[in-house]
């Protein structure tokens, strides 16, 4: 018998059909798959069996296309398990997930630590206000803290510096503030609508991202081919998203390196592209778009009349504040060299998304693991090898004009509207099924398990922020403190994807 | 220099002129209207995922409406979503918008506080708390402050300290782990003060409402001066809403 089975993205099978192996064997097989850096983690966590807890790891293989999922079965009393952690870091945080949630104690895991305070955590006395924050015994050294309350309009996160005078040396980062119980939600709301309204709530910043995610994973458990229209739009939605996330970015990194007119400029083009997911589908943030078998607003040929005219008026005001701020040098004084993240560091953590690429790591699930029209774009992923704040500036940029290709390519031929479309059939029974897709920020994964009756039994999220907080803390890490609002909106990382 | 001049005029005029009377472009889902029609009232009920819609006489809450729209496509000849983004108001019953019933969102200047017309109503300083915030309406509220909608210009502005603000605006359902942070923030911020609820999140949970997750006990304790409902909140609900709360009140 095999140790894994293979899958692709979006492909449905059978619980069964998951081999179950004795932990060590789980353990050195997932831990050595990684030594190939085509592989890399996209999902490992635990559920709760009767009397047991079944442990799921799935590394996706972007070479081969290939999603590798293996399992184990554990008592929670043994409570001395060795760790993956301690061979490859990447698996750092899901461990991190499986010991807060189930109590599982790791012997050997470098970091420990709670990673949201989540309402079914097993230790209930442990409370967000006693999070265990690495200590300095020095007279020389001052730790800051930040949050979770920040200056901005932004969301709650902590974060405690350990600096030596203005000079960063560590940065740890505790989250957990917007824990709403949102995988708990997926299984205790039964209707499909209230799942998939919880799906474009999960980060309302990436709508098309992780709503694509949960409507793939949905039809393909119920055995639905979505039809090509539907499809278009997902696309199509991910590409737009893309566009007006990266355009405020770039909006943001300005406002924190105090040149206003990049900021007032970059702030307004995204505008007109929010404002199109409002005449397309009555939402800025694409809310009510994408739904699970159906969708309520046809891309006409007249909407792709106006968005063709909307990147017509946007492409040379875009190009003229980029050509501006790429040659200004108070400004690249700022960016460049400033947060960086090493490749060595990128494939240790498991980097993904924007976080990966501009490390020198070619990952991106268009490519790797594509899903709807992706499947037709041959899509080559923006690659940066610097991994410095200015690397993830020039990526958004670069990454805005690709999608803005795509798009037009995309628009000479919207699809004809499918009438009579069938209905989804109920969820097949004991079943597993995992979804990719590369939202913005990047690789977003959604796995789902179903009991006998085809109820679901279980619903895990994983956002890319997951993966690429610790890129951050790394990142800023001999910078100077001021230079932290710049790091960190180069990220631009998840709270409520991290906390769900 | 001449570059940064250059795109300045390229730029041209971008702010909204009048922010109360400007019409939002395309389908935009704001206050329903809903006809005396029958239809399957036990049909449009459950279909609802928040609850939102009740019977006898058939109303929807916006306070706890996603706005997800599915009953006005699966019933179009009841419930129809109209342009009207002016749905923000002080008064929770306001919120419930009932069958036949036309009338505008409005806020009852009765309800206003004296000191909110006294100080607030040429300069108004706001501290954002996101508790359990999905980043949609975060982001809402920073567009209030771009160049398009421009909400300097009347005064209001988001500011970094509690302890330079005039009122707070909480997004999210409010979880169990920002329920200490809130009330913190809230305590900081000197009298008096108010408090506005932005999104639907914020006003009834939402789509979270029940979740295991949350304590919205601060609500229970404190005053609300406003209700601006919304899955995101667009900008000129918000705008228009905090306007009228503090020009309303006469004297």
């Amino acid at each position: 018998m095999s140790d894994y089975i293979a899958i692709k993205n979006n492909e449905t099978i059978l619980l069964e059909s998951i081999p179950v192996l004795r932990y060590e064997d789980f353990l050195s097989f997932n831990t050595s798959l990684l030594s190939n850096e085509a592989n890399h983690c996209v999902h490992y966590f635990g559920y709760p069996l009767p009397d047991k807890l079944k442990l799921i790891c799935c590394i996706a293989n972007d070479e081969e296309n290939t999603i590798l999922i293996s399992s184990s079965e554990i008592k929670v009393e043994l409570n001395s398990l060795p760790s993956f952690s301690a061979q490859h870091l990447a698996f750092h945080i899901f461990e991190r997930e499986i010991h807060e949630n189930f109590g599982v104690a790791y012997t050997d895991h470098p970091w420990l630590k709670p990673v949201r305070y989540a309402f079914d955590r097993a230790d209930r006395n442990s409370t967000i206000g006693q999070y265990p924050f690495y200590q300095i015994n020095s007279e020389e050294l001052h730790e800051v803290g930040v949050g979770p309350i920040h200056a901005g309009v932004i969301e709650p996160g902590h974060f405690r510096f350990i600096c030596n005078g203005e000079q960063i040396l560590h940065l740890e980062i505790q989250l957990g503030y917007q824990h709403r119980g949102i995988e708990n939600l997926f299984v205790r709301k039964k209707k499909l609508l209230q799942r998939n309204i919880l799906a474009e709530s999960i980060a309302g910043d990436t709508v098309a991202g992780h709503t694509t995610a949960f409507v793939n994973l949905w039809e393909s458990l119920c055995g639905y081919t979505a039809d090509d229209d539907l499809q278009y739009a997902r696309t199509l939605a991910l590409e737009l998203e893309r566009i007006a996330i990266h355009t405020g970015d770039l909006s943001a990194i300005c406002t924190d390196i105090a040149y206003q007119l990049g900021s007032s400029v970059f702030g307004r083009l995204r505008t007109p592209v929010i404002n199109f997911f409002q005449v397309w589908c009555g939402n800025r943030m694409a809310k009510g778009l994408i739904r699970a078998g159906k969708n309520h607003f046809h891309f006409s040929g007249e909407l792709a009349d106006q968005l063709r005219k909307l990147f017509d008026d946007f492409e040379p005001d875009y190009q003229e504040m980029w050509n501006e701020i790429k040659e200004l040098p108070s400004a690249l004084a700022r960016l460049e060299k400033t947060g960086v993240v090493t490749h060595e560091q990128a494939v240790s953590i498991g980097a993904v998304g924007m976080t990966a690429k501009t490390a020198g790591i070619k990952r991106d699930i268009r490519a790797s693991h594509p899903h709807d029209l992706y499947r037709q774009f041959n899509h080559q992923p923006i690659v940066k090898h610097h991994g410095d704040v200015y690397s993830r500036t020039q990526i958004r940029n670069e990454e805005i004009l690709q999608s803005i290709d795509y798009i037009r390519e995309m628009i000479k031929n919207p699809p004809d509207v499918h009438i009579n479309r069938p209905p989804l059939s109920p969820p097949k029974p004991d079943s597993f099924t995992l979804s990719l897709t590369e939202g913005w920020r990047g690789e977003i994964c959604h796995c789902a398990i179903t009991n006998g009756n085809g109820e679901l039994l279980h619903y895990k999220i994983k956002d890319p922020s997951m993966h690429n907080w610790l890129a951050l803390a790394l990142a800023v890490r001999n910078n100077e403190i001021s230079d932290f609002p710049i790091c960190n909106k180069s990220f631009d990382l998840s709270y409520c994807g991290h906390d769900l | 220099m001449i570059g940064n001049i250059k795109i300045l005029m390229h730029q041209g005029k971008q702010y909204i002129p009048d922010v109360t009377t400007t019409e939002v472009p395309g389908i935009f889902r704001g206050r329903p209207e809903i006809s005396t029609e029958p239809v399957d009232s036990i049909a449009l009920v459950d279909l609802c995922p928040t609850d939102a819609i009740r019977l006898n006489p058939v109303q929807i809450d916006l306070g706890k409406c996603v706005f997800c729209g599915e009953c006005a496509f699966a019933f179009p000849e009841k419930i129809k979503f109209t342009l009207d983004y002016k749905i923000a108001t002080n008064q929770r019953e306001s919120l419930i918008v009932k069958e036949g019933e036309y009338n505008n969102i409005i806020l009852n200047p009765d309800l206003i506080r004296e000191e909110i017309a006294k100080y607030f109503s040429g300069s108004l300083k706001l501290r954002q708390v996101s508790a359990g915030g999905d980043n949609s309406c975060e982001l809402e509220l920073n567009a209030c402050g771009n160049v398009n909608f421009d909400m300097g210009r009347f005064g209001i502005e988001f500011v970094a300290s509690p302890r330079h603000a005039d009122g707070i605006v909480i997004t999210g359902p409010i979880t169990e782990n920002m329920a200490e942070p809130l009330q913190i923030c809230y305590d900081a911020i000197p009298h008096p003060k108010i408090i506005i609820l932005a999104g639907t999140d914020a006003i009834s949970g939402g789509i979270f409402a029940g979740s295991p997750a949350l304590n919205r006990s601060f609500l229970n304790n404190h005053k609300i001066d406003l209700y601006v409902p919304g899955n995101p909140i667009h900008p000129l609900t918000f705008i228009n809403g905090v306007l009228e709360l503090i020009r309303k009140r006469k004297g």
